[in-house]
């Protein structure tokens, strides 16, 4: 089988080739690695472990071997930087945490590895998961494969170069105001972000603890589908927010017709519901035009646009820019010095050691959205920012439940434009906050959220389409996306070079 | 309302960082343009609104889970300390601390 | 407050104090991790990827401590929150792995209740504002490590029940008196191992002083008290400092305050930063704590008699004045021996004298627990039945109580022998040491008979109406009697032949 064919494969397709011998585990992952570092220009990657990825094929072709097949077996898949992993460098992309040794697996990471996938490395991505162009990393920006000048999108900016060039058939990423759905969308990939507690939190270096959630990014649905089902499940040892329900199969209702629909009109009965406030005027023409053009067909698929109003859309940045900070502030006080990371080499007592080790070791939005959490949790400031905050929370979570008893599924953009150039808005924070406006609202209501391609904007660049479900119906969503999919091909598009 | 000088001064130290002087004066700039945005949220009413700590807590009641009082961690100490900047007979050194 | 007399002054000050006691929680594993909790491990051993806050770590809340919680709270009365919150408490600390506590801030597990004991023969109550549950801190050694200090986190992680009083002490006898209460409820009903050298059992004191019916002064607190005696020592000392400051025009400044035992003294601590700012908010890893109505029964099924219920039941059963009962309510040993002896001899008020004064005496000269008695209760009991049935008199007791004691030295831990056994062996001893009271009136006359005689002044300075001679002619047949005789019988018959 050649390189090429190697490469181009997802998941479902690499699994049967490793499963019926065509090739081997151990080959697939030599051929990624060899490509990941000839597209080392990407910067998608921040550390492999060759030996240790090697093992971990060879134990899957051992599996093989003896007759065992899996959905995931043999199939290597990175792991954005956030997770902590042994045998690999954890470093959340920050220079605090630079040649940190995890003791232990993430849960999601475990999950994989017990199902069979092969670990290539570790995946780029903004420091703690704070940023949406992946410009935050503090050891090189990743570059979009469909124009390098571009930014990927972010956090999850290394997961989504990776899988759109075609240089690993998945990855994990982590998404707490948008960093599955919105890379995936900059980089014409699929990425879901489960219901909040859905995916266990053990091991995912915690950013904003109330929000952050694992999810998988692929090139397909059908993959992302076949992620999940391994990643997701309650762990009732280790995380206290992970839900007790059941693991599902979200690969059951793949290419299933909804009840009632036809092979012909596979959604039939499907309400999709449009949020007004998602088509204004501060979303871009062309973006709008490929989400339009995506909800066409899904109306030919059998599915009804219904109007719906998210009211408080735009509320979502002063609210989730008050709750990520404040919980980030608390949970990157860890980082002192003490126990791991990075120590200045030179103070003059313990509180200078302190303030040295954590200026030198925090980037420059870290430190921002540490001082912003400071002040909003600080004396007289709490009730009228963080409690304020936490109750517009919950009008709109509410407004999400009275959405859906007027439909099944919300649709709209991902974010206002496509990708942006690297270093456009690297010096104006605020403008970045304002381009996650379509992707907060979803994280502070901890509802399933998915990115689709849906064509080209821009300058040729990806759109995606963005679908919203209700808690816990994240099969239903991979199943609109799937039947989306298996009408389109915008999914199977593959940026030039790669 | 719009921050001054002092209070990121105050800040920094409760958050144990050190801002040079122009660093300052960036962060009290780019923070006072974060909070312009913030102030919206002054326009809502939330009188007798409780709080959403939980985001699933809105649709089902959340309550915390309880694990069984039972000692299984083993001792990893060699592990555990293996990023520590400072360690000494097991124990991790700092400087000074005065009480 | 039931402080029922005037509160006592010291020099025209009245003194205000409230506690906060950390009790360490007796659980196997830690609050929020599997750790285990045993004292005294090689440093970070016992220290998990948890408790040192690893990147990834989560918190999962430990049954075993929220149980201890409810224990607490049924024990004095409390109110136990159906629905409790986890607050992180913010500050940078070297044995602070997370750079913040979970602790319990607006909403804690046990709200209410209230400590009740005697002072002396006064009864006092001392209400209880709240107890939180939260996680201990590591410790920082400063020996031996030049300019550096090290860091050990065994203790992190640590259960604590934070147990907060109202100010409604008013001396430094008080004060103790409440904090030994509260020491003996928590080992009593088993949360807390009362082991104060070990830190299980931490007190601090917030004290302060006014002029009476003026407001509260400031305060100072008084951090670690880590033995009863130092805690009376010390705030002793800052009340009189305090006093001497204002009488000196000098006004209290609030401070924290470390009690040095060498000096006597109390020295203001080094405040740490910004302790003033904690930034508290609920805790996004921890859902609300819930406590279903039939767990707090179900655990009210399984708590042992508590003292005070106890020492009620001790005054109703035995006729015991509440003084004894409160005494013998000590520990759950000592109430167990009481009822022993008292079952097994009928002599309840008699047990309890001979428990309160010979027994506790030995006990404390020999520095030892009632557990450890070389006597058992049953051996009293036996004892006190030959005191009441007139086979030997008190003094005479005493010395076979001795000889029990001495004889069965190192023989405690045997199981209490039964009554007929304990008889014999007391038995024995009276023979031996031909104790046995001399009951037979015929020898005792002729006694009589003979001291009259012997002191014929006597007698006629007693007919002449002198009293007091009788007294001694008493005692000079007892004395013939080389003390067996009756002391009872010896008056009666003394008079009858006076008359």
């Amino acid at each position: 089988m050649s390189a090429q064919e190697l490469h181009q494969m997802g998941v479902a397709e690499l699994a049967a080739a490793i499963a019926d011998k065509k090739t081997s585990s151990v080959e697939a992952a030599q051929h990624l690695l060899a490509r990941a570092r000839q597209h080392a220009g990407l910067g998608a990657y921040l550390a492999f472990n060759e030996d240790l990825t090697l093992a971990q094929a060879k134990a899957a072709d051992g599996r093989v071997a003896a007759g065992e097949r899996g959905p995931l077996l043999g199939v290597p898949l990175a792991h954005k930087d956030i997770f902590v992993t042994q045998g690999f460098p954890t470093t959340a992309g920050s220079k605090i945490l630079e040649g940190y040794q995890s003791p232990f697996d993430a849960t999601v990471v475990a999950h994989l590895a017990q199902a069979g996938a092969v670990t290539l490395g570790k995946l780029n991505c903004d420091e703690f998961a704070m940023g949406s162009g992946n410009d935050n990393s503090a050891y090189a920006p990743v570059h979009n494969p469909w124009d390098t000048a571009r930014v990927p999108g972010g956090s999850s900016g290394g997961s989504a170069a990776a899988v759109a060039a075609r240089l690993v058939p998945a990855a994990t990423g982590t998404d707490t105001g948008g960093s599955i759905r919105q890379p995936a969308s900059f980089t014409g990939i699929t990425g879901i972000k489960p219901t909040y507690g859905r995916c266990s939190r053990y091991g995912m270096v915690a950013f904003a603890s109330s929000l952050d959630q694992a999810g998988p990014m692929a090139r397909s649905a059908a993959d992302c589908a076949t992620l999940l089902t391994a990643m997701a499940g309650p762990d009732i040892d280790r995380d206290s927010t992970s839900l007790d329900h059941p693991a599902e199969d979200y690969t059951r209702l793949l290419g299933a017709p909804r009840d009632g629909a036809t092979a012909a009109q596979p959604l039939k009965g499907l309400r999709i519901g449009l949020p007004n406030e998602f088509f204004g005027e501060g979303c871009a023409p062309d973006v709008i035009a490929a989400v339009r053009a995506a909800l066409s067909e899904y109306e030919k698929l059998g599915a009804t646009l219904v109007d719906i109003s998210l009211p408080r859309t735009e509320l979502s940045i002063p609210v989730y820019y008050v709750i990520a900070p404040a919980e980030a502030s608390s949970n990157l006080s860890r980082f002192d010095g003490v126990k791991f990371g990075h120590r200045a080499a030179q103070y003059d007592d313990l509180t200078d050691m302190y303030k040295k080790s954590r200026s030198e070791g925090f980037g420059p939005e870290a430190q921002r959205r540490i001082m912003i959490g400071t002040y909003v949790l600080s004396h007289g400031y709490y009730d009228a920012y963080y409690l304020k905050a936490q109750q517009i929370r919950r009008l709109i979570a509410q407004d999400f439940q009275q959405a859906f008893t007027q439909c099944d599924v919300i649709a709209g953009p991902v974010a206002p434009t496509v990708a942006w150039k690297i270093g456009e808005k690297s010096d104006d924070p605020v403008a970045n906050y304002l381009a996650d406006i379509y992707t907060l609202s979803t994280s502070l209501a901890g509802l399933p959220g998915m990115s689709v391609p849906a064509g080209f904007g821009a300058a040729n660049m990806p759109v995606g389409l963005q679908l919203v479900g209700n808690y816990f119906k994240e099969g239903e969503l991979l199943q609109t996306a799937h039947a989306f999919q298996q009408a389109t091909d915008w999914h199977l598009k593959t940026p030039e070079g790669f | 309302m719009s921050l001054t000088l002092s209070d990121i001064g105050r800040i920094a130290n409760l958050a144990r960082l050190e801002l040079s002087g122009p660093q300052s004066e960036r962060m009290l700039s780019q923070l006072n343009g974060f909070f312009d945005i913030v102030e919206q949220m002054n326009a809502v009413d939330t009188t007798g609104v409780e709080p959403l700590a939980h985001p699933t807590a809105v649709i089902d009641h959340v309550s915390l889970r309880l694990r069984p009082d039972v000692a299984s961690e083993p001792n990893n100490r060699e592990a555990n300390q293996k990023s520590a900047p400072a360690v000494e007979r097991g124990l991790f050194l700092v400087p000074k601390v005065i009480e | 407050m039931s402080n029922t007399n005037k509160p006592p002054l010291v020099q025209g000050y009245e003194v205000v104090i409230g506690f906060e006691t950390h009790a360490q929680l007796a659980t196997q594993s830690k609050i929020f991790s599997r750790a285990p909790t045993a004292f005294g491990a090689e440093p970070n051993t016992q220290a998990c990827a948890v408790d040192l806050a690893l990147p990834g770590t989560l918190p999962v809340m430990n049954r075993g401590a929220v149980e201890h919680a409810i224990r607490l709270g049924l024990a004095l009365g409390s109110h136990i929150a159906e629905q409790s919150v986890f607050a992180r408490k913010n500050y940078f600390y070297p044995d602070l792995p997370k750079g913040y506590q979970i602790s319990q801030f607006e909403i804690p597990v046990v709200q209410g209740g209230e400590v009740s004991f005697f002072l002396g023969d006064e009864k006092k109550t001392v209400r209880l504002v709240r107890a939180h549950l939260e996680e201990d801190a590591g410790k920082s050694l400063h020996e031996d490590f030049i300019g550096q200090s090290g860091i050990d986190l065994n203790r992190a992680g640590t259960p604590l029940l934070e147990i907060v009083t109202e100010p409604d002490m008013r001396s430094s006898a008080e004060a103790v008196a409440y904090a030994k209460e509260l020491h003996k409820t928590v080992t009593w009903i088993g949360i807390c191992d009362g082991n104060m050298q070990e830190g299980s059992f931490r007190c601090d004191a917030n004290v302060s002083v006014r002029k009476p019916g003026a407001p509260l002064g400031t305060r100072r607190e008084i951090k670690n008290l880590n033995s009863f005696k130092f805690m009376q020592q010390a705030i002793d000392y800052e009340i009189r400092w305090q006093i001497e400051e204002i009488e000196d025009g000098r006004a209290i400044q609030q401070a924290t305050v470390l009690f040095d035992p060498d000096t006597g003294e109390t020295r203001a601590m080094r405040t740490k930063e910004d302790a003033a700012d904690y930034r508290y908010f609920p805790d996004p890893d921890l859902p609300p704590l819930v406590i279903a109505r039939s767990w707090v029964e179900q655990v009210k099924a399984g708590m042992p008699e508590l003292p005070r219920q106890m020492a009620e039941r001790l005054v109703q059963t035995y006729g015991l004045p509440e003084y004894d009962a409160t005494t013998l309510t000590q520990s759950p040993a000592m109430a167990a021996y009481f009822e022993t002896a008292a079952k097994a001899s009928g002599q309840a008020k008699m047990a309890s004298n001979w428990i309160m004064g010979e027994v506790s005496r030995r006990l404390n000269n020999e520095d030892t627990d009632i557990s450890c008695a070389p006597v058992p209760a049953d051996y009293l009991a036996a004892m006190l039945n030959k005191i009441a049935d007139g086979t030997i008199s008190n003094n005479a007791a005493k010395i076979v109580f001795d000889s029990l004691w001495e004889g069965r030295r190192g023989a405690f831990g045997v199981a209490n022998a039964d009554l007929t056994q304990a008889a014999i062996a007391i038995h024995e001893i009276i023979e031996s040491k031909g104790l046995k009271q001399m009951n037979d009136s015929g020898a005792l006359e002729a006694i009589i008979d003979e001291v009259m005689a012997a002191n014929a002044p006597m007698v006629e300075q007693f007919r002449a109406g002198k009293d007091k001679a009788f007294n001694a002619l008493v005692g000079l047949v007892m004395k013939a009697s080389k003390g067996k005789a009756n002391p009872q019988q010896a008056n009666d018959l003394l008079r009858q032949k006076l008359q």
